[in-house]
C-alpha cells in the first residue's frame, strides 16, 4: 500500500480542484431538496394544471417523499457514478499520468485503491449532502424520519451506487479510453435494471436495494435482506479485485 | 566500471511485430548514454521495459542492480523517468507537483521544501513555481518534467527527448545541467536531436528496427567511421602556392586524389596513419600559409545516416 495516503490526498484534491466534487455535490443537494418538495406539491401542481378535469390525487405522505428521494438518487446517482468512474484509470493511462506515477515507488494496488477511495469519498459526500437536505425538508414538509433509519437507507443507496461505480471502474482499468469504460458501466446498468425486475433475484441488484432503503427510512420491518446486501457488497469487492488482477500486470 | 544498465537478449513482441530484437547493451555507471534511432525503432519500448512499465517477451534486464520486470518498488526508488509524451497534472501548481512527487519518494517537512527549492532553482522554474501547470508553455512543462525526475536524486535517469521543446537558451541550460550530472547519475537519454547527444553524451547506442546497430563511445564511433580524408585550409592569397602544393601532393604515393572547395583542399589518402605525417612534412617544406589542417571526422549525424539506411535523405544515392 506504499504511497496510498499521498495518492488519496491527491485524488480528493483533484476531485475538488477540477470541480467534480462540487458539481456532483450541488446536483445531489438540489435533488435532496427537490425530492420532498416535489412529493408534497406534485398533487397541487397536477390539480392546477388539469383544473377542468376531476382527478383524485391522494394526499401526499412521508412515504411519497422517501420514494421520490430514492427514485431520484438511483437515477442521477448512477449517472454520476458512471461519469466519475469512467475516466478514473483509463484517463490517466490515456494521458500518460499513470506512467508518470507508476515509475515512482508506489504499488499498483495503492494506485487503484486511492483512485476508488477518492471516487467513493466523492459519492459518499454527495449522498450525505443529499440525505441531509432531504431529511431536513422531509421534516419541514411532512414529519421527522428517524436519524438512524434514514442514515442506514442512505448507506444502502450508496452501496448500490458504488456497485455501478465499481463495475465502471473495472471497465476503466480494462481499456485505455474513457468512452468504452462508460459503455461497460452502461451495459452493467442495463443488465442490473433488467435483472432487478425478475422475481427472486431482483433484490440482488443495486436497484433491488431501493426497497430495503425505503423500508429502513420508514422504519418498516425489513427481513431477509442479509444475502442481498452481502451479494451487492460482494459485487463491489469482486469488481475491485478483478480491476486489481487486470492492472497488476498491465503494460502502461 | 560496473554497468548501471544491462540488457541480455531483450525481446519485445506485440503480436507479429517485433519491437525489440535481442537487445544486448551495457551502460556504464555514471555515464551519459545517448540512445538514437528513427521513429518506431524501439527506443520508447526499451525505456518502458527498463522502467518496469512493460515486460519483455524474452531476455532480461538489470537496472541499478535490480530486475525492472519484477515490479520492485526499491528499483523505482533508485530511478527516475522523464517522458515528453506524458501530461503532468495540469490542475496542480508547479511547486505542488514537485511536492507530490517528493512525498511519493518519502520526502517530508523541511527536507521536502529544500529539495523542491533546489530542483526549481536547477531547472530555472523558481518564478513559475506558483502557477498552474496547465498554463505552462511546452518548454516550461519539459523543464518541470525534468525537475520532477531529479527530485529523488536518482541513480539512473531515463530521459525521453529532454530538450525537444526548448528554445536555444533552454536547451543550453538543460544540456549543461545534464553534463553536470556526469559521474553522479547514469543518464539514459533518447533523442532525435543528434547535436544534443553529440554535445553531452559520452556513449551512444543506435537502434534501427528493434536492433542495436552501434554501441560505442563518441570517439570510437568517429574513429570507426572516419574517412581517410584530410582537409587543408589555406590562408587567403595563396592561389599560386596552393597550385604548387597540389602538384607536390599528387606525386606522393599515399595520396589517392585531391578535391578543392574554395580555400580548402580535400586530400583523400590510402593509409591515413602514414599519410598524416607525410602531408605535414610536405606542408612544412612547401612554404604555403596554412590556416587549418585536420583529419576529417564524421559528425554523429553522418554516423547515424550511415548506420540507419532508411534515414538517408532523398536523393542521397543518386
Amino acid at each position: 500500500m506504499r504511497g496510498y495516503a499521498v495518492l488519496l490526498i491527491k485524488e480528493i484534491t483533484e476531485q475538488w480542484r477540477t470541480g467534480r466534487l462540487p458539481v456532483v455535490a450541488v446536483i445531489f443537494l438540489l435533488f435532496g431538496l427537490a425530492s420532498p418538495v416535489l412529493a408534497k406539491y406534485t398533487p397541487d401542481i397536477v390539480k392546477l394544471a388539469a383544473s377542468s378535469i376531476d382527478i383524485h390525487v391522494p394526499t401526499p405522505t412521508i412515504k411519497d417523499a422517501v420514494a421520490e428521494l430514492i427514485k431520484n438518487l438511483s437515477q442521477v446517482g448512477v449517472l454520476a457514478a458512471i461519469l466519475l468512474a469512467m475516466g478514473s484509470v483509463a484517463g490517466e493511462k490515456e494521458s500518460g499520468t499513470a506512467a508518470f506515477v507508476l515509475v515512482k515507488p508506489v504499488s499498483r494496488f495503492a494506485f487503484l485503491a486511492a483512485k476508488f477511495s477518492g471516487l467513493a469519498v466523492t459519492m459518499a459526500a454527495a449522498v450525505l449532502i443529499c440525505g441531509l437536505a432531504a431529511y431536513l425538508y422531509t421534516d419541514l414538509l411532512f414529519a421527522p424520519l428517524t436519524v438512524l433509519g434514514f442514515a442506514a437507507a442512505c448507506l444502502v443507496i450508496l452501496l448500490g451506487l458504488l456497485e455501478i461505480a465499481a463495475v465502471t471502474f473495472l471497465g476503466s482499468t480494462l481499456v485505455r479510453s474513457s468512452i468504452p469504460a462508460a459503455g461497460i458501466g452502461i451495459v452493467a446498468l442495463v443488465v442490473a435494471g433488467v435483472v432487478s425486475s425478475l422475481p427472486n433475484v431482483g433484490h440482488f441488484t443495486p436497484f433491488g436495494l431501493n426497497e430495503l432503503a425505503s423500508d429502513l427510512a420508514l422504519q418498516q420491518t425489513a427481513t431477509g435482506w442479509d444475502w442481498p446486501l452481502l451479494v451487492n457488497a460482494g459485487f463491489v469487492v469482486v469488481a475491485l479485485a478483478a480491476s486489481w488482477l487486470v492492472f497488476r500486470r498491465q503494460e502502461i | 566500471m560496473e554497468a548501471a544498465i544491462v540488457c541480455h537478449g531483450l525481446v519485445k513482441r506485440y503480436g507479429d511485430v517485433t519491437a525489440l530484437d535481442r537487445l544486448d547493451l551495457e551502460v556504464p555507471t555514471g555515464s551519459l548514454f545517448g540512445f538514437l534511432g528513427p521513429n518506431g525503432a524501439g527506443k520508447t519500448t526499451t525505456i518502458r521495459l527498463l522502467t518496469g512499465l512493460a515486460w519483455p517477451t524474452s531476455g532480461r534486464a538489470v537496472v541499478a542492480g535490480l530486475d525492472p520486470s519484477g515490479g520492485d518498488i526499491h528499483l523505482r526508488q533508485r530511478i527516475s523517468h522523464q517522458d515528453q509524451q506524458s501530461k503532468l497534472y495540469g490542475w496542480m501548481k508547479g511547486r505542488e507537483l514537485l511536492e507530490f512527487v517528493g512525498r511519493l519518494f518519502g520526502f517530508s517537512g523541511p527536507d521536502l521544501r529544500s529539495r523542491v527549492d533546489e530542483v526549481l532553482e536547477k531547472t530555472g522554474l523558481v518564478e513559475a513555481a506558483g502557477r498552474r501547470v496547465a498554463g505552462y508553455s511546452s518548454g516550461m512543462r519539459q523543464r518541470l518534467n525534468l525537475a520532477q525526475a531529479l527530485m529523488n536524486r536518482p541513480q539512473v535517469l531515463f530521459l525521453d527527448e529532454p530538450a525537444s521543446s526548448l528554445d536555444p537558451a533552454g536547451r543550453h541550460d538543460v544540456l549543461n545541467l545534464l553534463a553536470d550530472l556526469r559521474g553522479q547519475v547514469t543518464v539514459f537519454m533518447s533523442s532525435h536531436i543528434l547535436e544534443d547527444v553529440e554535445k553531452v553524451c559520452d556513449r551512444v547506442g543506435i537502434i534501427d528496427r528493434g536492433r542495436l546497430v552501434a554501441d560505442a563511445t563518441m570517439t570510437e564511433l568517429q574513429a570507426r567511421f572516419a574517412e581517410p580524408v584530410f582537409a587543408i585550409e589555406l590562408e587567403p592569397g595563396q592561389a599560386a602556392a596552393g597550385a604548387d602544393l597540389v602538384t607536390v601532393l599528387k606525386q606522393s604515393a599515399l595520396v589517392g586524389g585531391i578535391g578543392r572547395d574554395g580555400p580548402v583542399l580535400r586530400v583523400a589518402v590510402n593509409d591515413a596513419a602514414r599519410a598524416g605525417p607525410e602531408i605535414l612534412r610536405i606542408l612544412a617544406t612547401s612554404g604555403v600559409h596554412v590556416a587549418r589542417f585536420e583529419r576529417l571526422r564524421p559528425s554523429l549525424e553522418d554516423v547515424f545516416l550511415r548506420l540507419v539506411p532508411s534515414q538517408q535523405p532523398h536523393g542521397a544515392h543518386e
